[in-house]
């Protein structure tokens, strides 16, 4: 069926659309006000750095080696140290989650390193159930006891034998801040929303209010019918997409290296995928309840978990990286940081570019193949 | 004038997953400046033809030309010159009633200086000028009507298609819009107004009448209503109770069909039968016979083949039901609030062992609320309600065991056979072994079930989905039955083989609570309880509340009558 389109048509939906959306308190917060909510809530609410995680600490060797050490521990700025009278204690303030782990100071603690050549032998308990926060807990103990070291060399006159000494320099994120990559990942995440949450119920609510019937029995074509569901909401989007950024850079200080037109591009290719997705299951479900449940599991619920922005892509197993590929979401997380924090790296972008216009071509495509001018 | 316009040849429509047709061999013409009404109960098969006729669907089978388009191999020609009105009106409420004009303009092309007249004779015609920035979805239901229909007008429409235009919108609204598409079809468009309200028929010029997807008749309706002609008596002072009359009436093989009218019983008779011989129906000493003006559904209720006569099967499974003139259902002072917006509210009233009480009122009312907490399902904010002198309040599963219910929506499980169901319902209500097969093979019997055991009830006709659910809610046999809105869409025979079974029930000892929006309905009921608002504005026997606002000028108020009379001086009391 040709399917040619009329401007005049196409405009008077267009503009019922509009007045729609406008009129919509709940279009207007999904858009508006939601994206600056969320967009604070990553930014101060969610933080990946760790500072003052809490730390048991068991004295069994009170000799001042063992003092020095422990007050190393005391004046590391990520640690908050609490003492214990022995270990079962400390177990048991770690399994009711009390301290995220503790150290242990044997008693033989100064005997053992009296020895020559001996090593003091030192006991941290992490707890494992938050990989993570393990993680921190090693490294900083780790840290607090290279310091020691150091210092004890030293007080003793020696020279310390390091080989290597490393200097980590991040870069992209100078300062290493959770929120410069967070941000522009939970910019993917609203984005995601408005896209797909937002035209998910548009299509079904002309069914369920008996509208579509009215239109369908008028001269309005597919394409009239299609295009007048994406611009509006189309637009809408890339509103809400600037004013995320601008948020992010004015208010939460995230700095911003790329340049506009490539966001502009990237975020029209991300925005046709999740409006498409929307427009599908609208169009297919015909039901607003049925068709934002759907478009909250297929759309936002694999933009948070598969797409990078939280959770490491690396670190999942192997069946779930690859379907990560299948996700736009991921591709626009990639874009958005890179764009953030490195500016316009054409590889990445590129690539990310044209996963995305697949994925818009691909929904879109979709959509209208599904959409009928009859009712069945 | 009468230039046929269009073609219905042979029409099927089979939905997918449906084994029953929508549309069986339909063949049919339409006439410019006629209107046709497509008349028949809910699932007749009218909204499915009008989609047909507006290429909204295709069919499964045989023809369809409108003006000699296809609608399916011509869908864009055919819709420049269709008007389509879809049930709810098909309007964008959170627009206004110029900017859904608007749209309609812009999309049917209706432009510059034609756009300016027209929009002014449209507004003038449905008088909605006063109201053009006002949103469409802060208009009454009227207005929505004519705004929808001036809507289905833009862009000269040499068809126009109105699916239940009169659902919703008050008598008076309904009389305006008749008046306006007369005026219509005088300027030689050729109208079709689907209503499942047989009254109207008489409007139309011609009539498609529908029932379960075939066409029963086409014609003049008055060509239909003379078959019944000269057939049609009223039964005049009658003594004694009017309902036990007609059910001695309908057993007889010439009474073809038969309803109480007042203080009337109206009945009509097969046709070349020999005139009803009063003394045997020991309808009293003053009881006289009079001729009366057939009606459109006397000759309705032929076409589908009569009424269902007089005796009730599943009156004849039950045992009698033992014990005196008891209060077995009493609401004191019950009330039940939502918010601030008291649905039920004071309300007071005792039902005795064997009375048929109905609870009357329109949709909205409080009625299903009352209800709803009698059967134990809502707890009361204030008041009492009791069932055979349990407390619903503390012991309602005691007073479960007694009754039964049927609820106003389809409450079957559609993904379950008619059989599962049937086991189900039966095993919930404690009946196992020997007597649950006994009780689902009484019921089959009764409901004429046997073809549909093993096919899922949404796929049944209306009518048989309400039998189902009957069937269900009385099969362990309850001394109480509770049905809200049983007869709500099913088709006039349907109705009458349910209160045949309602009547029947009773005289073997059963009480039964109804609710109706049906006023006719109400003549079968011992009591009556008129509700408005939440509240009862009047209770009594149908005769006391008929005699209750009978004047000079109208001695013999109907059921109507009398329940407008009352709502009004009810409203007067309560602004005054």
């Amino acid at each position: 069926m040709s399917t040619p389109v009329s401007m005049r048509r196409l405009y008077a939906l267009c503009r019922k659309e509009t007045w729609q959306i406008l009129r919509d308190p709940s279009s207007n917060i999904i858009a508006f006000l939601l994206p600056v909510v969320m967009l604070f809530i990553f930014g101060y609410g969610i933080n990946l750095d760790s500072t003052a995680l809490r730390l048991g600490l068991v004295l069994e060797d009170t000799s001042p080696e063992a003092r020095r050490f422990a007050d190393n521990l005391y004046g590391s700025p990520y640690l908050r140290v609490t003492a214990g009278q022995n270990r079962r204690e400390m177990e048991q303030a770690m399994i009711e989650g009390k301290v995220r782990g503790f150290v242990v100071v044997p008693v033989d603690f100064a005997e053992q390193l009296r020895r020559p050549g001996g090593t003091a032998p030192l006991l941290v308990v992490a707890d494992g159930s938050e990989p993570n926060t393990a993680n921190f807990v090693q490294n900083y103990v780790f840290g607090a006891w290279n310091g020691w070291l150091k210092q004890r060399a030293a007080e003793r006159g020696e020279t310390p034998p390091p080989a290597i000494s490393v200097e980590p320099r991040f870069w992209f994120n100078p300062s290493a801040e959770s929120r410069n990559y967070l941000i522009p990942g939970s910019i993917t995440i609203i984005m995601t929303v408005i896209g797909a949450l937002l035209t998910s119920l548009v299509i079904a609510r002309e069914w369920e209010r008996g509208t579509m019937e009215a239109l369908l029995a008028s001269p309005v074509t597919r394409a009239e019918l299609l295009l007048s569901k994406l611009l509006p909401y189309y637009a809408l989007g890339i509103l809400s997409l600037f004013m995320c950024v601008g948020v992010a850079v004015v208010l939460l200080r995230v700095p911003f290296r790329g340049s506009l037109l490539v966001l502009w591009v990237v975020g029209s290719l991300f925005l046709g995928s999740g409006l498409g997705l929307g427009l599908l299951l609208s169009t297919v479900l015909r039901n607003q309840f049925n068709a934002a449940q759907a478009a909250l599991n297929a759309a936002f619920l694999p933009a948070l978990m598969l797409s990078g922005f939280i959770y490491e892509i690396r670190s999942m197993p192997e069946v779930i990286q690859a379907f990560t590929y299948l996700i736009p979401a991921r591709y626009f997380v990639t874009a958005m940081q890179t764009i953030f924090q490195a500016g316009s790296v054409w590889p990445v972008l590129l690539r990310s570019g044209l996963f995305l216009l697949a994925a818009a071509l691909f929904f879109v495509g979709l959509t209208a193949l599904k959409t009928r001018r009859r009712l069945e | 004038m009468s230039e046929a316009l269009v073609h219905l040849d042979a029409v099927r429509k089979v939905f997918p997953r449906s084994k029953q047709p929508a549309l069986e061999g339909l063949s049919a013409v339409l006439f410019r400046g006629r209107i046709t009404g497509l008349i028949g109960p809910d699932g007749a098969g009218k909204t499915t033809l009008m989609r047909l006729m507006a290429g909204l669907l295709a069919p499964t089978s045989g023809r369809i030309q409108v003006d000699g388009l296809d609608p399916i191999s011509d869908p864009a020609k055919l819709r420049e010159f269709i008007g389509y009105m879809p049930q709810k009106f098909g309007l964008y409420e959170d627009l206004s009633v110029m900017e859904n004009l608007e749209l309609h303009a812009d999309l049917r092309g209706v432009l510059g200086e034609e756009r300016i007249t027209t929009f002014k004779r449209l507004l003038e015609f449905t008088d909605l000028s006063r109201f053009t920035t006002r949103f469409a979805g802060k208009l009454s239901g009227g207005m929505k009507q004519k705004l929808g229909l001036a809507c289905a007008l833009l862009g000269h429409p040499r068809l126009l298609l109105l699916d239940e235009p009169g659902v919703g919108v008050d008598p008076i609204s309904r009389r305006e819009l008749w008046k306006m598409v007369h005026e219509l079809v005088a300027q030689g468009l050729a109208v079709v107004w689907s209503t499942a309200y047989l009254e109207e028929a008489e409007l139309c010029q011609e009539v498609l009448l529908m029932n379960d997807g075939k066409l029963i008749f086409s014609g003049q309706p008055q060509e239909l209503t003379s078959r019944v002609h000269d057939r049609s008596w009223q039964i005049r002072g009658v003594t004694g109770s009017r309902r036990q009359l007609l059910a001695r009436a309908l057993r007889r093989p010439e009474v073809m069909d038969g309803v109480i009218q007042g203080h009337n019983v109206r009945l009509v008779l097969r046709p070349g039968s020999a005139p009803l011989n009063l003394g045997e129906l020991d309808a009293g000493p003053r009881a006289g016979l009079v001729p009366v003006t057939p009606r459109f559904e006397d000759a309705f209720i032929e076409a589908l083949g009569g009424g269902p006569g007089g005796d009730s099967a599943l009156a004849q499974k039950l045992a009698p039901v033992p014990g005196n003139h008891d209060t077995v259902v009493e609401a004191v002072d019950l009330t039940k609030k939502f918010g601030n917006f008291a649905a039920t509210d004071h309300v007071n009233f005792a039902v005795k062992r064997g009375e048929i009480f109905g609870l009357l009122g329109p949709n909205g009312a409080g009625k299903s609320t009352t209800f709803r907490m009698l059967c134990g399902l809502l707890t009361p904010t204030s008041g009492t309600a009791r069932v055979m002198g349990f407390d619903l309040k503390t012991s309602a599963s005691q007073a479960r065991q007694q009754l039964g219910y049927m609820a106003q929506k389809f409450s079957q499980y559609s993904n379950l056979t008619v059989r599962q169901n049937l086991k189900f319902f039966s095993g919930a209500y404690g009946l196992r072994g020997e007597r649950q097969r006994q009780a689902v093979e009484g019921m089959v019997e009764i409901f004429k079930l046997h073809p549909y055991l093993d096919t899922t009830p949404d796929t049944l006709s209306l009518g048989f989905k309400q039998r189902l659910a009957l069937a269900c809610a009385v099969m362990h046999e309850p001394s109480i039955v509770f049905l809200d809105e049983p007869t709500s869409g099913v088709d006039p025979v349907t109705r009458r083989e349910f209160w045949t079974h309602i009547n029947g029930v009773v005289e073997k000892g059963v009480t039964v609570v109804v609710t109706t929006h049906f006023m006719d309905e109400a003549e079968y009921c011992d009591r009556i309880a008129l509700v408005f608002r939440g509240k009862i504005i009047a209770a009594g026997t149908p005769d006391q509340l008929q005699d209750q606002v009978a004047t000079k000028e109208h001695p013999d108020p109907s059921m109507e009558d009398a329940f407008i009379s009352l709502v009004e001086a009810e409203t007067q009391e309560s602004s005054s």
